[in-house]
């Protein structure tokens, strides 16, 4: 077992899929784990050490109220807590049910929803603990992960893209899939981090990146009215992965 | 192991490891016998058939991906077809071949991620891949080079492995290359030998002795060992078309579980996945494949549960070498997708994920709005038959095993079904229990 800082992932509401992402670091996946001493990540091991641990990656928000207790658990064994993706950071996709009448989501769900324990609303990992670092993205991606892990394991702070999609897409020379198709794309008001992915495989951007910081949608409606979406489907567009609140999203 | 038990206690195994989601398992012992088990899946529910109402029909497939970061593609292929279907659409030819290419991405990195780093080490003795790395690194080395190709398949056509941004209804956004395909092909022939190496080497593992006899469950085509589509096959009888399967399979909610049960309309518990696949579709394996299972030992339908390691590792050979037969015929067509015209309707649609059958039903208004979801995942379906087989296999070694060493076996025997707990939470349908309003 290597000596450096421990490591542990924790899972609330989620998808596994940015957990996922880390054991989808093949090439660097052992080098990682000489690294440090993963000392809780279910999903790859059944050896669990218990706490404090130097870094926690949480993945998942929060629905039950037996989660909002094991989160403030988990923040109080973890020097270094970092939130992995949307779920974590912005609530991700299962917060759409925020916007809609939980007791008829269990009634069209379950026949007896007495036994199931869920909360009103599904918040971030933020609304119930104070956050280090928060990575976007539906998932994260690998080169972002392991930018944390290296900058944590050095001491330093890591190096994360803070523009928007659009500003990438224009960066990797591609047309506009607005402006050149009439595409309805989210980029202007999106978090930089995934290379505008997308636009590079020709479509619009679709949000997973989360809100960028100084993101406006007003100027972007009337763009994506003026391609043909009516506003009933720009509300779902801008508010699919990462929005937990009406804040962002009135055209 | 000569430990003697009292005659009445509980077993629990809080948080089972190296699976897919959050779930554990209680065991009750009366008078030296099992009396009761249950896989308790306690994973927050996520809604997904909820939210999905009043979506567009060109959504779910970015929307149901995110139910599983492990098998997303299965989600977005099922949710594709069920749409298809629902619009009196069909994608055929080279479109649908790049999409069984996808999908071999996604069952190649599935399959090499639960064979080398969660079920493998079971059978090795390690807590987890990393720790058997330790001593076997060239053996994890070839897992995670395998692993890595099926990402990278996915990511050339999907744009990226987890979600991938290139699938549409209809079918993708943008087309692959030839050129950008041929050095794929190469690497999916390394992939192939690493594949048959995996297949002699797990054959080799000291299987415990369990046999079970659920009915076996499966997509079936007449030629093709079927991922996209098909009959509904079992190997009790059924053979109906997947519009059919609300008429063939109900679920039904257990206190213990946020995932759903289901059953066979005559109350039998039911198996799907790679065991049911092999015994319904060997003959139409790749004949790699075919070969690659027969020097395992492996020449009819296989019904040891452990043994389905051996059945994945034949299925990525499957995997691979069809991978390069769909490249070898690629011809990339004139456009990326067909067009799919909303109408009003209901359709079906089911594909086989890396776990077993997954089925899609929706809803849609005439301007493509959805007005009913219904999505019943791998794993939902097998709970049932894992809590069957758990009872058999504990109740066989209550006598000489204690408790420590019996956790340890049931965890292996939950893992070898390859769970994925966060498909299995947001399944729903609102046939099982309304009487008389808004059953479909
Ligand atoms: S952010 Fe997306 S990929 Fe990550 S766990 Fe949530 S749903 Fe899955
Ligand atoms: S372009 Fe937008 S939707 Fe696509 S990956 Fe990037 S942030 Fe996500």
């Amino acid at each position: 077992m290597a000596a450096g800082p421990s490591l542990a992932v924790w899972k609330f509401a989620s998808c596994d899929g940015c957990q996922l992402t880390l054991l989808d670091c093949e090439d660097d996946l052992l080098e990682v784990a000489g690294a440090v001493r993963i000392s809780s990540f279910l999903e790859a091991s059944s050896a669990v050490v218990d706490g404090p641990y130097d870094i926690s990656l949480v993945e998942g928000s929060i629905t039950t109220e037996a989660d909002a207790a094991r989160i403030r658990e988990v923040r109080a064994a973890s020097k270094t807590l970092v939130t992995i993706g949307a779920c974590a950071t912005g609530g991700g996709v299962q917060a759409l049910r925020n916007f809609a009448d939980v007791e008829e989501y269990l009634s069209i769900v379950y026949a007896q929803p007495q036994f199931i324990d869920t909360l009103d609303r599904v918040t971030p990992i933020a609304d119930h603990v104070p956050v280090d670092l928060e990575l976007r993205g539906c998932p994260v991606t690998r080169a972002q992960l392991l930018e944390v892990l290296a900058a944590l394991l050095a001491g330093r702070r890591p190096v994360l893209p803070s523009s928007s999609v659009c500003e990438e897409c224009k960066r990797a020379g591609n047309p506009c899939v607005l402006v050149a198709h009439g595409t309805p794309c989210l980029g202007p008001v999106t978090h930089a981090g995934c290379g505008a992915l997308c636009p590079s495989y020709h479509r619009g951007c679709y949000g997973c990146f989360g809100p960028h910081d100084s993101a406006r949608p007003g100027p972007l409606v009337p763009l994506l009215r003026a391609v043909g979406s009516s506003d009933p489907r720009i509300v779902d567009l801008l508010r699919t992965f990462n929005v937990h609140d009406g804040s962002v999203v009135s055209p | 192991m000569t430990h003697r038990s009292p005659p009445s206690r509980t077993v629990r195994v809080d948080a089972l490891s190296r699976v897919e989601g959050e779930g554990g398992l209680d065991v009750q012992i009366e008078d030296g016998r099992v009396s009761g088990v249950q896989l308790r899946i306690y994973e927050p529910p996520r809604f997904f058939e909820a939210f999905l109402r009043g979506r567009h029909h060109t959504e779910p497939p970015d929307i149901t991906a995110r139910i599983c970061g492990i098998c997303p593609v299965a989600y977005q292929m099922s949710a594709c077809l069920a749409i298809e279907d629902a619009c009196g659409v069909r994608v055929d030819g080279p479109l649908h071949e790049l999409r069984r290419l996808l999908y071999f991405g996604e069952w190649i990195e599935s399959h090499g991620l639960h064979v080398y780093l969660l079920h493998a080490p079971d059978f090795m003795g390690y807590p987890s891949a990393i720790d058997m790395a330790e001593d076997h690194p060239d053996l994890v080395r070839r897992g995670l080079a395998m692993k890595k190709v099926g990402n990278d398949l996915l990511e050339l056509i999907g744009g990226r492995a987890v979600h991938p941004v290139n699938v549409r209804v209809g079918g993708f956004y943008r087309l692959p290359t030839a050129a950008e395909l041929a050095p794929m092909r190469e690497r999916l022939l390394v992939g192939l030998d690493a594949a048959l190496e995996t297949v002699a080497w797990v054959a080799g593992f000291d299987f415990p002795d369990l046999e079970h006899h659920h009915p076996y469950v499966a997509l079936e085509q007449p030629d093709d060992y079927a991922v996209l589509g098909g009959r509904i096959r079992s190997t009790a009888g059924l053979d109906v078309p997947v519009a059919d399967f609300d008429r063939a399979i109900e679920e039904t909610q257990v206190p213990w579980s946020t995932a759903l049960h289901a059953h066979l309309l005559d109350g039998d518990h039911y198996l799907v996945g790679p065991l049911a696949r092999f015994a319904l579709n060997r003959e139409r394996l790749h004949p790699a494949a075919l070969a690659a299972a027969a020097t395992a030992g492996l020449t009819g339908p296989c019904r040891n549960p452990f043994q389905s390691i051996v059945v994945r590792a034949v299925e990525l050979v499957h995997a691979f070498a069809s991978a390069v037969d769909v490249i070898d015929a690629y011809e990339r067509p004139d456009r990326p997708a067909v067009d799919v015209p909303a109408r009003a309707g209901v359709g079906h649609g089911a594909t086989e994920a890396p776990r077993g059958l997954l089925y899609h039903r929706y809803e849609l208004a005439d301007d493509g709005t959805i007005l009913d979801a219904r999505i019943v995942p791998p794993t939902s379906q097998n709970q049932s038959a894992i809590e069957h087989d758990l009872f058999d296999f504990i109740d066989d070694r209550l006598a000489d095993h204690d408790d420590v060493a019996l956790a340890a076996g049931i965890e292996a025997l939950v893992r070898s079904y390859d769970p994925c707990i966060s498909c299995a939470t947001h399944f729903l349908d609102v046939r099982v229990d309304r009487t008389g309003s808004g059953a479909p």
